[in-house]
């Protein structure tokens, strides 16, 4: 049995932890979160240096080729640090999406830039309100042309490119596209969200130019496909988040003193922090399970994916706002940096599908895969 | 990142199950035996060929096996038909490793290796009615006489008393210096004379449990472990590996089970299955299942490696019990009102299963550190949390407030 990480994972988590509490401390993620930038573009350039965004990309088109493991321990790192970079958006959901269904041509277009963090991608599908199915798409491409409207797009004001999800009249009901997002044609406005540290914005499309990516009428398998990967490393920046927040809420609670101990002293806060301790290690340990899926290609991907996603969604919600109760009054000011989890928390529940959405994608695993 | 054997493991595990195939015994050796003589035959068998407690010294019956090869052993057991052992876990379990770490070489040559062979059956008498969580509460009490020692109190939740050859025992021996400090720890033969066992029926309607009453029971003081006043120390080696021997229960109430439930009845006019309420509260104990499994995968893979294991394991009865729980209520829910039936004879899918489940789990939300100490234990020792401040530190016992529980 060796369900664990090798010894290079290990030093680039390591790298990964010091790299970023030198250049994301919460000062960082705060000035995103309070000013005008739409992300900490220092940051993003000094994790291009470090090769991050070129990990799994092969070395035929720039990048490093490691493993996927190699890159969920850097998601990890991210999400503890709540890095306040497009990192989710670019690498796995349009790095991910050109790797399984670009075109020699598109891959040796973008494939470079994303590795080099030169060029940032992004994937857009939802288009309102409620659960968006293949059904129901609007967007649509006429001889190469794209309109429509997607909504609450991750990162889509500093996006240079995006796959986009469209509708399709045969297939599956649709087609995905990759669209140059510097283009006349495409126009982006600026959503206001409960996530201020992330970019997020609603993006029209008026005869922009839009190329077919991977088949015609095979786009909501794709998209699914694309998803299922997405979570496993969503999973891990969610735990990183889960993880930090167990820490914080331990600080203080040893440091605040009420009736003349330590909170922390009190089963109320201790059964409350063991709680946390308890559902943070059952996700860690499903979410090995969804890196030893999408590292090996199994095919129990989707089965292990939602098995992530769910658990490090609840993980990460209990965490985040136990973190804000185990503080009291002081982690609901601004001042205190409980609240960049509770926000990033929710803005990762729902950026591939929630909860909910992947538990019904986890049964559906269940009858497709022999579970015990 | 794999869950494949390393060659050695491998090459254990093929010859563990060569010899486990070749030696299971048959029905036919079987025939006539009852629950007690099935394990005592099997165990024996694995005893004299050497795959029985196979971590102990070759000494005392083992072959210096490693931890991983200890867990590759059970594991390809549990693919064989073969008479259950469970009675031989605490003496094997909990006795042994505290004899081998307190008792002097003779008992240890003279007690271990029947230990090992299921000659010998022994049970744990630790927990008094006024000592549970708080176990070194306890009151049953020792007074030196010449070189013995008398009993007096009584003791419960004695797994296995009316069977055991004999007992591993905490007994007060001072109850005028503060709690901890006023214990002492011995073994003693079970067929004493005073020694009274009374089983407690369970609200499952089972007896797995005693009392066991002590009236001027006489043990040598060469059967102490330990020095006089150190039996809270000597305790501590047993509970430590008590822990690990409760595993997470529930059997056969698990996911599968409640989603071919949930399959086979309807809400609505429509299989249960279909239905999003469902759905979503069986992916939930999915994801803790499949959690618990993955983290008991992390913890064999230290093993593997060699290394001592981590904190996460601590967590499977804390999380196991209540899931089960859980589970068997929600499937009683879902058979509606044919679901309170408790019938084996008459529920052909399920053989009251889920019935079962629910009359028996409350049991393992306590055996072996409540779900409250176990949340205590991860906060304290995993998190490093402080403990509650104490009202009996420092006190002699007989100070010691007491309620009328």
């Amino acid at each position: 049995m060796n369900f664990e990480f090798g010894e290079d994972q290990n030093l680039i988590r390591d790298q990964a932890r010091g790299f970023l509490n030198d250049n994301c401390p919460p000062e960082v993620v705060r000035r995103v979160l309070d000013g005008d930038e739409l992300y900490a573009e220092d940051l993003w350039k000094k994790i291009a240096e470090m090769g991050w965004t070129a990990t799994v990309i092969p070395e035929e088109y720039g990048g490093l080729g490691l493993s996927y493991l190699e890159l969920v321990v850097i998601a990890e790192e991210l999400g503890r640090a709540c890095a306040p970079v497009p990192f989710s958006s670019s690498v796995y959901l349009a790095t991910e999406a050109l790797l399984a269904a670009g075109s020699q041509q598109q891959k040796e277009t973008w494939l470079p830039k994303l590795a080099a963090g030169e060029c940032i991608g992004t994937l857009a599908y939802a288009e309102g309100a409620g659960q968006t199915c293949a059904a129901g798409l609007a967007v649509s491409v006429t001889d190469g042309k794209i309109s429509g409207s997607k909504v609450v797009v991750a990162d889509a004001q500093i996006a240079d490119m995006m796959i986009v999800v469209a509708s399709s009249a045969g297939g599956d009901g649709a087609s995905m596209y990759l669209v140059a997002m510097d283009q006349s044609g495409v126009s982006c406005e600026a959503v206001k969200t409960i996530d201020p540290s992330r970019n997020h914005a609603n993006v029209t499309f008026d005869g922009a130019t839009a190329q077919l990516l991977g088949n015609e009428g095979e786009g909501w398998a794709g998209l699914e496909r694309i998803l299922d990967r997405a979570a496993v490393m969503i999973a891990w920046e969610q735990l990183g988040g889960s993880d930090a927040c167990l820490e914080m809420a331990i600080n203080y609670a040893m440091g605040r003193y009420a009736f003349g101990r330590s909170i922390a002293s009190y089963q109320a806060i201790k059964h409350k922090l063991a709680d946390m301790y308890v559902k943070n290690t059952l996700a860690r340990s499903n979410a090995y399970y969804g890196a030893w899926a999408l590292n090996s290609d199994a095919d129990e991907l989707p089965l292990a994916a939602a098995t992530a996603r769910v658990g490090s969604t609840q993980a990460f919600y209990y965490a985040s706002k136990e973190n804000i109760q185990t503080h009291g009054g002081m982690g609901f000011t601004w001042e205190f940096d409980c609240q960049f989890y509770y926000r990033r928390s929710k803005v990762l529940a729902v950026v591939i599908g929630s909860e909910g959405q992947w538990q019904e994608k986890l049964i559906q695993a269940t009858d497709q895969t022999n579970a015990a | 990142m794999d869950f494949e054997d390393t060659a050695e493991e491998s090459a254990f595990r093929e010859e563990a199950r060569t010899w486990l195939e070749a030696n299971a015994p048959t029905e036919k050796e079987l025939s006539g035996m009852d629950y007690m003589a099935r394990g005592k035959f099997w165990q024996k068998r694995k005893a004299d060929a050497g795959w029985a407690c196979i971590r102990w010294p070759q000494e005392f019956g083992g072959r210096g096996a490693n931890p991983i090869q200890q867990v590759i052993l059970a594991q390809e057991e549990a693919k064989v038909e073969s008479p259950e052992t469970g009675m031989f876990g605490i003496g094997q379990g909990m006795a042994a490793p505290t004899m081998m770490s307190y008792a002097s070489s003779e008992d240890q040559q003279r007690y271990l290796p029947r230990l090992a062979s299921g000659e010998d059956v022994w049970c744990q008498l630790f927990s008094e009615p006024a000592g549970g969580s708080d176990l070194a509460a306890l009151r049953t009490k020792a007074e030196r006489d010449g070189d013995d020692w008398i009993v007096n109190g009584q003791k419960i939740w004695t797994s296995g008393a009316h069977y055991s050859d004999y007992g591993i025992l905490v007994v007060r021996t001072d109850p005028n210096v503060p709690k901890h400090k006023g214990l002492s720890y011995f073994f003693l033969d079970m067929k004493s004379p005073g020694i009274e066992i009374k089983p407690i029926k369970q609200i499952s309607g089972e007896s797995n449990f005693n009392e066991v009453y002590f009236t001027d029971v006489r043990i040598p003081d060469s059967q102490r472990l330990g020095e006089v006043g150190q039996g809270w120390k000597v305790a501590l080696t047993t509970l430590m590996n008590e822990r690990a021997s409760i595993g997470a229960g529930g059997g056969g109430t698990r996911f599968s089970t409640v989603k071919r439930l949930a399959q086979s009845v309807n809400i609505n006019g429509k299989p249960a299955i279909e239905d999003n309420h469902v759905r979503a509260k069986l992916a939930n104990w999915y994801v803790q299942e499949s959690g618990l499994k993955f983290t008991s995968y992390r913890t064999l893979s230290a093993l593997s490696r060699g290394d001592i294991p981590g904190p996460e394991n601590s967590i499977g009865k804390l999380v196991g019990a209540v899931k089960s729980q859980d589970m068997a209520s929600f499937a009683i829910d879902l058979l509606e009102q044919q679901g309170i039936v408790r019938d084996s004879v008459q529920d052909e899918a399920f053989a009251a299963l889920f019935q079962d489940t629910y009359m028996s789990i409350p049991g393992l939300r306590i055996a072996g550190g409540t779900d409250e100490i176990m949340a205590n234990i991860i906060a304290e020792r995993v998190l490093g949390l402080p403990q509650e401040p104490r009202m009996d530190k420092g006190i002699p016992f007989t100070e010691v407030p007491t309620g009328s529980g």
